[in-house]
């Protein structure tokens, strides 16, 4: 790869990846809140967002945590949250998974939702890039948004404890999750998982914290695929 | 909270290795194989399947009111869903429930 064209495809995806930060900034910050909230001190909810570095997942422990649930449900219903990343890594495995190991160690590490989508959407439309390239422009693409997510971490938790007191912080994390998932409901399949989701979550609420969560989650990734392989996609 | 500093650095690294493996998965072991239908049909379901059960007891019976379903919250969770799916957008949607929440809790 000549240097030239390796930079012009990193600005490639850094300026495709500018406008996210605007998501990921606040995220970051309000998770650092709601961490420190939960009982994680300072350098805890920068390691988190340092070594786990995914969001859902990591407002999912902090969750779990805060309603005192036992350890491996906190830690089961944070990684099943994160199973659609394994969707993502097999979908970019027709156009990375001939890079250098190490590579393919650092596209993982920073394989977010943002990352996922503007990376897999310009592959779909230029695959005759080389790979070396490719893999230079997906990490453009996040080269602005993973810093942010663990310095706004670190403004949030900091910040956390010197917040007024707001009777209606509690509600914020249930609002941005609604918000993420507002977008997801694209076919019936995805209403009809989510509206399951919910509706066993609600009636297996009386099982002990998280385990209801899982089980409901089964059973609407099933109704989802069920729906799907039934009408065709 | 009742876990110790232990417990939490354990839920960060299991978290962390954990997440990392199944972001390395595919694309670090699979090579150029591909998954069974089946799997990838229901993995593709696994963002609505789990998030929304997350959040309906949150909505349906909030702590913070002292587990009783609270209007202002409850209003504020449909409108932060339906901006979010009609305008296709996570910020208008996070943004139309904020001023939903903060404008009734206001008002009432």
């Amino acid at each position: 790869m000549s240097l030239a064209t390796g930079k012009s495809a990193f600005l490639e995806g850094f300026i495709a990846g500018v406008p996210f930060l605007f998501v990921a900034g606040p995220f970051a910050f309000l998770f650092g809140v709601v961490a420190v909230e939960a009982g994680l001190d300072i350098p805890q909810s920068v390691g988190m967002s340092l070594v786990v570095i995914a969001g859902a997942a990591q407002f999912t422990a902090v969750q779990l945590l805060s309603e005192a649930a036992p350890i491996w449900v906190a830690m089961a219903a944070a990684l099943a949250v994160n199973l659609r990343m394994a969707m993502y890594s097999a979908s970019l495995q027709p156009h990375l998974g001939s890079a250098p190991l190490w590579q393919r160690v650092i596209v993982s590490y920073l394989n977010f939702d943002i990352s996922y989508a503007l990376g897999i959407a310009h592959f779909d439309e230029r695959p005759e890039r080389p790979v070396n390239q490719k893999v230079v422009y997906f990490l453009g693409t996040i080269a602005l948004t993973a810093p942010f997510w663990v310095i706004g971490t670190l403004i949030g938790a900091a910040a956390g404890g010197a917040l007024p007191d707001n009777a209606l912080i509690d509600f914020a994390m249930p609002i941005l999750f609604l918000a993420i998932v507002g977008p997801m409901l694209k076919t019936l399949a995805h209403l009809a998982a989510a509206v399951s989701s919910a509706v066993a979550a609600m009636l297996l609420f009386w099982l002990p914290t998280g385990i209801g969560l899982l089980i409901a989650a089964a059973i609407a990734m099933a109704v989802g695929a069920e729906i799907e392989r039934r009408r065709g996609r | 909270m009742s876990h110790s500093a232990t417990e939490i650095w354990a839920i960060i690294a299991v978290l962390g290795v954990g997440t990392f493996l199944i972001r390395f998965s595919f694309l670090g072991l699979v090579g150029g194989r591909r998954m069974p239908g089946w799997l990838l049909r229901h993995l593709r379901y696994t963002p609505v399947a789990v998030l929304p059960g997350l959040v309906a007891p949150l909505v349906a019976w909030p702590d913070a009111v002292g587990g009783n379903t609270d209007p202002v919250r409850l209003a504020a969770a449909i409108a932060t869903l339906a901006v979010a799916f009609w305008r296709k957008n996570v910020l208008w949607g996070a943004l139309a429930g904020a001023t939903t929440l903060e404008v009734l809790n206001w008002m009432l």
